[in-house]
């Protein structure tokens, strides 16, 4: 297994009853990527992250994440992701502070660290004003970018980023790559799903999956020339259209 | 386990900052324990009665005497004729007739025993049980009176006793059901809002994506409850004592014992219930309809569980709360010891194990 590979998955399928949400997929992940994992809805991008962080057992095929197999080290895993969901999944009744102080918290960071580490991403955000403010008094954009640097907390090696930009402001959205970029570049691999074909864009590769299986796999580049297309909107609408 | 005292303290942020459970957990017990001792009674005060005195003799007259002085009688008619019963009870002026036997202190005296018939208008049936309740605490006292100058014991029958609630105070019988229906309401109900609202904001899943196991999820969010009902717990039992006069006859020990366990038995179902509905507002109408509807009506608290028909009694048993509140009775009231509800405490503690098992199985379930 490369060292470089830090995601590796052969034939990965999830079947509920007869119908195959995940249709045997394989595709590897590098170190330091940004990995766009796009798809329509009910393509089955959810379940395959879920299969990938642990919380969802595969039917069948083989998969590692950051080296440890989703079977039976589901535990290690979790400890070397980090996950921001669709929806947003910071606590509205908790300070901006004691979000910090209770994600740090339960990935066992000791509490000088989770100190410094709050205080360095309090500032890094420009919230110093704002830390001991209700989270859900926050503008949704704000409030994004905090979950995501929450998300970073433990220094994972890998983020999964389930639609992280739903319903941002295009603004807010250009600063979440910004902070993507910046993730990626200092190591973290970057597995992010999106709804917006103009974020594929900035991914090194992306995957397109259509009915539970992968259709098409490449940097976004290759995959315009390949479908001859203009823009990577043009190559999903073909390729869903069928 | 630092990691747990985090997630604790997490449990209480949001119980603090959230008036309306704040308000569920310390208003509400407070509030239904007044409202029970207070204002909703089943207390029996100047109810017409009539009288059929067959023997009219020294002993009839004492018991009527009495009977007439207390405030919870008085006596509007005296009837002569047995034929005339029905006719007093279809006039609706009395709620109930008192038929002394034919030569009654005679009897008392020869056979040391003495029959009076007590026939209420069973329309309303609590208020006839009631009646028949009160009437039987008289002639009690009276014969406890009777017998203290003759060594002979005399006896009137009928002698069903009231030696619980001799003062026969409502708000005793109360106590117990509103302490279950708190508990229940602060451990499961709470618990399973509580639970379902990090389903329905999505922060459950980033928990169950942490190195947190999801039974530590769980017990995390479990701990602070058991800590509050506790408290609800004491601060019921306190009111109680101190503003209902109630005096707590059995071991307090025991009396906390045996509430925590069904604290426990509550979480259980509180977790239960989180695992099969997917929003707060379906957690609450299930722990709602599902849960204290069928305290309130089928517990025993309010309507007796012995007047019911056999399939509401059947289905009785399977309410966890009947047997807390039979537990509850017999050592707030009675006062007895472990030796006398272990039955009851092992099926409420089965109840338990079973809830547990099938929300763990549960659980699982959903996260495959």
């Amino acid at each position: 297994m490369s060292k470089s590979k830090v995601i590796q998955v052969e034939g990965l399928t999830k079947m509920f009853g007869d119908f195959a949400a995940v249709n045997s997929i394989t595709f590897e992940v590098e170190k330091g990527e940004i990995f766009g994992f796009l798809g329509a809805n009910g393509a089955g991008k959810t379940t395959a992250i879920k299969m990938l962080i642990g919380i969802s057992h595969p039917t069948s095929g083989k998969a590692t994440v950051a080296g440890f197999d989703v079977y039976t080290q589901t535990e290690d895993i979790k400890k070397n992701i980090g996950y921001m969901s669709q929806k947003f999944a910071l606590y509205d009744d908790l300070t901006v502070k004691e979000n910090i102080i209770f994600f740090g918290g339960i990935y066992g960071l000791p509490r000088k660290i989770i100190k410094e580490k709050s205080d360095a991403l309090i500032k890094e955000l420009g919230l110093e004003n704002v830390t001991n403010q209700l989270v859900g008094s926050l503008p949704l954009g704000w409030k994004q970018k905090l979950s995501f640097s929450v998300s970073l907390i433990h220094d994972p090696k890998i983020v999964f980023l389930d639609e992280p930009t739903g319903g941002v402001d295009p603004i807010t959205r250009r600063q979440f790559w910004e902070m993507i970029y910046k993730a990626a570049n200092q190591g973290t691999t970057v597995f992010v799903t999106t709804h917006y074909m103009d974020e594929a864009e900035y991914c090194d590769r992306v995957s397109i999956m259509v009915n539970g299986k992968i259709e098409a796999l490449d940097t976004p580049k290759k995959l315009k020339e390949q479908f001859q297309a203009e823009s990577m909107n043009d190559v999903f609408l073909e390729l869903a259209r069928g | 386990m630092k990691r747990f005292i985090g997630f604790i303290k997490k449990e209480f942020y949001h119980i603090f900052r959230d008036r309306r459970s704040l308000f569920i957990l310390f208003g509400m017990p407070i509030a239904q324990i007044l409202l029970f001792g207070f204002a909703i009674t089943n207390e029996i005060n100047n109810v017409d009665i009539a009288i059929l005195d067959n023997s009219k003799d020294s002993t009839t007259e004492e018991i009527i005497n009495k009977i007439g002085a207390s405030k919870y009688f008085s006596i509007k008619q005296v009837i002569t004729r047995e034929v005339d019963i029905a006719s007093v009870f279809e006039k609706g002026h009395v709620k109930a007739v008192l038929n002394f036997e034919k030569d009654f202190s005679k009897k008392l005296i020869k056979d040391h025993k003495a029959t009076i018939q007590i026939i209420t208008d069973a329309t309303d049936p609590n208020t006839a049980n009631t009646i028949t309740n009160y009437v039987n605490a008289i002639l009690q006292q009276y014969q406890k009176e009777l017998n203290k100058d003759i060594n002979v014991a005399y006896q009137i029958i009928p002698q069903t006793r009231m030696v619980y609630n001799p003062e026969l105070k409502s708000v005793y019988m109360f106590v117990p059901g509103v302490m279950t229906i708190i508990l229940l309401l602060v451990s499961a109900m709470m618990t399973s809002i509580s639970i379902t609202r990090e389903k329905e904001l999505g922060t459950m899943e980033i928990l169950l994506v942490s190195p947190l196991k999801p039974f530590q999820v769980i017990i995390g969010k479990v701990i602070p409850y058991i800590f509050l009902s506790i408290i609800n717990a004491i601060v019921i039992v306190m009111l109680s004592i101190f503003i209902f006069n109630m005096p707590i006859q059995g071991s307090l020990l025991l009396l906390g014992l045996e509430s925590v366990l069904f604290i426990i038995t509550s979480l259980a179902l509180g977790i239960l219930i989180s695992t099969i509905s997917a929003t707060q507002q379906t957690a609450m109408m299930i722990s709602l309809m599902g849960l204290m509807l069928p305290v309130i009506l089928l517990s025993g608290f309010i309507f007796p569980i012995s007047s019911m028909p056999m399939p509401l009694q059947i289905i009785s048993h399977i309410i966890p709360a009947k047997w807390f509140i039979i537990i509850l009775k017999a050592i707030m009231l009675k006062g007895v010891g472990l030796e006398f509800i272990w039955k009851e405490t092992l099926i409420l503690l089965g109840m338990t194990v079973f809830f547990m098992a099938l929300s763990v199985k549960k659980y699982k379930i959903r996260l495959e």
